[in-house]
């Protein structure tokens, strides 16, 4: 009796559970999850913006904010410089990592090493790498002011964040440290999927190592090319802790991004509606940006042949 | 044959290995280094690469200038096993629809948690906070294991879902001919044939909470006890000196336990992402 009870629900019962029903109840958790610490807040960011909201308390102001944004010629720079920052950022970590994951491939002595030694600034918190990149920028006792002094490059030393345009191409360089590893990785992963017939039909007709390169293995791996390179875009464009340890977005804004801009705004300064109105337009840019990428990476993946 | 390199083409290859490492390594070379020089000689002048007493000094003594070290250490791996838990719990279930079950509105809800990955914490922290402090979450570790699922979900699903894609249908079918519930199918079918899936987006999981603890550290937790290694970290940073050498000793050592995981982890890593998490 009590044997037949415990089976028998577990035979039939389940079975008659539509899939709808079933998809809704694995996703529900997770989805709820969602809701409650990431669109609720988004929802609550978006009416902050139309405030002053301050630690005070908060009116309803309208469009204030966002006309204070559009008239400000600092936002704008701020704007272009993230996409520049974007747009470097990206281009080195898929290059490197290109590179990294071609280096990793090859079939050579000691590449197990070389695959573990290339993880670190992917499994370290990042706040603990830039730890050591603001010691290797310091002028006065860092390694790279004093390698240039010794080599002549310099004849005093070099203060890599105390400049403009050098704290900003400082802060490119450690983003790219940060985020070459794990590209590397997954295009590694992409080029050991790739059939090695191709490579022997290839080999046996004389084509050369760049040859195969060139096409085999990028048209092989386009789509992970492609959607790396969109995460990685996004990742980079809101990539905050970085840029905050080394130069809280300065010298004199030359390294501030719209999250950095964003934060000092709304955390440092406690203006938490002209914070939130700079968040909106950080979702609004990115929805945009990865409306347009998307679109780009359906043709893609339709010119390589993948569903 | 096909593999066989000349010479000056095995040079090329060591050469740029080489160099791809120096720019990887060097700031841990730096961190090393700073953390062997006396605190005195650490400001030089001019700058010296080769201190003539160097010590391990400082990694006896942070421990006494910062007595939770060991205890920040800890609770950055405990946070990110939290998260890393917790998400798998989530995700599991949601990957495992997405990959095999058809439903209203599929692709539109696949894209609204892959659209979380457009915002990060620091967008939000505001009403975040807000979030948090009415769920009476404030000051508790539960303040940095909340956002860090929350916004490591999107990954995970992603990651997982193609890898059970690449599961055969027939088990399941097979299973399911045989009266076994779509529940029983998933946890006793499904689930043992994507271990090394699983371990692919658990290490992924882990390391993506382990680098990111600080933003939500600083900025929803003040209970000293509780904080991860990152934001520990600065209390290095005294009222009136700053003990470097101990700080980029701590911050070497504490990376340790996780580096030294890691590198027993690492080959499943690469061979689950070549097997299946990622399309070809």
């Amino acid at each position: 009796m009590v044997h037949q009870q415990q089976v028998k629900p577990r035979r039939t019962a389940p079975l008659h559970l539509s899939q709808g029903v079933f998809a809704s109840l694995l996703i529900a958790p997770a989805m709820i999850f969602i809701a409650v610490i990431v669109a609720w807040p988004l929802i609550e960011t978006f009416r902050l913006s139309f405030t002053d909201a301050r630690l005070g308390g908060e009116t309803y102001v309208g469009l204030e904010n966002y006309q204070d944004l559009a008239d400000s010629r600092k936002f704008r720079q701020t704007i272009s410089r993230t996409f520049y920052w974007m747009f470097l950022s990206v281009s080195l970590k898929l290059i490197l990592g290109l590179i990294g994951a071609t280096l990793l491939n090859a079939a050579v002595p000691g590449r197990g090493l070389f695959r573990v030694l290339i993880m670190p600034p992917w499994v370290i918190p990042i706040a603990i790498g830039m730890i050591g990149w603001l010691w290797l920028y310091n002028g006065a006792f860092g390694l790279l002011s004093g390698a240039l002094q010794y080599i002549d490059v310099v004849d005093k030393s070099f203060e890599f964040l105390a400049y403009k345009r050098s704290a900003f191409y400082s802060a490119v360089v450690a983003d790219v440290w940060v985020g070459t590893p794990m590209v590397s990785l997954f295009f590694l992963a992409a080029m050991q999927g790739v059939s090695r017939d191709l490579y022997e039909a290839a080999w046996v007709d004389g084509a050369s190592r760049w040859y195969r390169f060139r096409r085999i293995t990028i048209p092989q791996i386009m789509p992970v090319i492609v959607s790396m390179a969109l995460l990685s875009a996004i990742w980079t464009f809101n990539s905050f802790e970085v840029i905050w340890i080394l130069t809280e977005g300065g010298p004199r804004s030359a390294s501030t991004t719209l999250i950095v801009d964003t934060y000092k705004t709304a955390i440092a300064n406690f203006k938490f509606g002209e914070g939130a109105a700079r968040a909106v337009i950080i979702v609004i840019l990115l929805a945009i940006f990865s409306l347009i990428y998307l679109f780009f990476l359906n043709k893609v993946n339709k010119h390589y042949g993948v569903k | 044959m096909m593999d066989r390199y000349t010479k000056l083409q095995l040079v090329g290859i060591y050469a740029s290995i080489v160099v791809f490492l120096i720019f990887i390594l060097l700031p841990f070379f730096e961190m090393f280094m700073a953390s062997l020089r006396p605190l005195e000689h650490l400001f030089r002048s001019p700058y010296q690469f080769w201190s003539d007493d160097f010590s391990f000094q400082a990694y006896r003594d942070m421990w006494k200038t910062v007595p939770l070290l060991g205890r920040y250490i800890l609770n950055s791996v405990f946070i990110s096993a939290m998260v890393t838990g917790l998400t798998m719990i989530l995700v599991i279930p949601a990957a495992y629809a997405y990959a095999r079950l058809d439903f209203p509105f599929k692709n539109a809800s696949l894209a609204l948690f892959l659209g979380v990955n457009m915002f990060t914490g620091a967008v939000l922290l505001i009403p975040l906070y807000r979030v948090l402090s009415s769920l009476g979450l404030l000051n508790s570790y539960w303040a940095m294991i909340v956002p860090g699922v929350a916004f490591l979900i999107p990954t995970g699903i992603w990651l997982l879902r193609s890898y059970l894609e690449k599961i055969p249908l027939e088990l399941e079918e097979a299973a399911f001919m045989d009266g076994a519930s779509r529940l029983y199918t998933l946890r006793r079918v499904v689930l043992p044939l994507a271990v090394p899936g699983l371990i692919v987006v658990g290490v992924a999981v882990f390391i993506g909470s382990y680098a990111q603890q600080f933003l939500f550290a600083i900025t929803f937790n003040q209970t000293r006890e509780y904080q991860p290694l990152p934001a520990g970290l600065f209390e290095f940073i005294g009222y009136q000196s700053v003990t470097w050498n101990e700080m980029m000793a701590a911050a070497l050592t504490g990376v340790l336990p996780v580096m030294i995981i890691f590198l027993y982890l690492q080959k499943y890593l690469v061979a689950g992402l070549t097997a299946g998490a990622v399309k070809e």
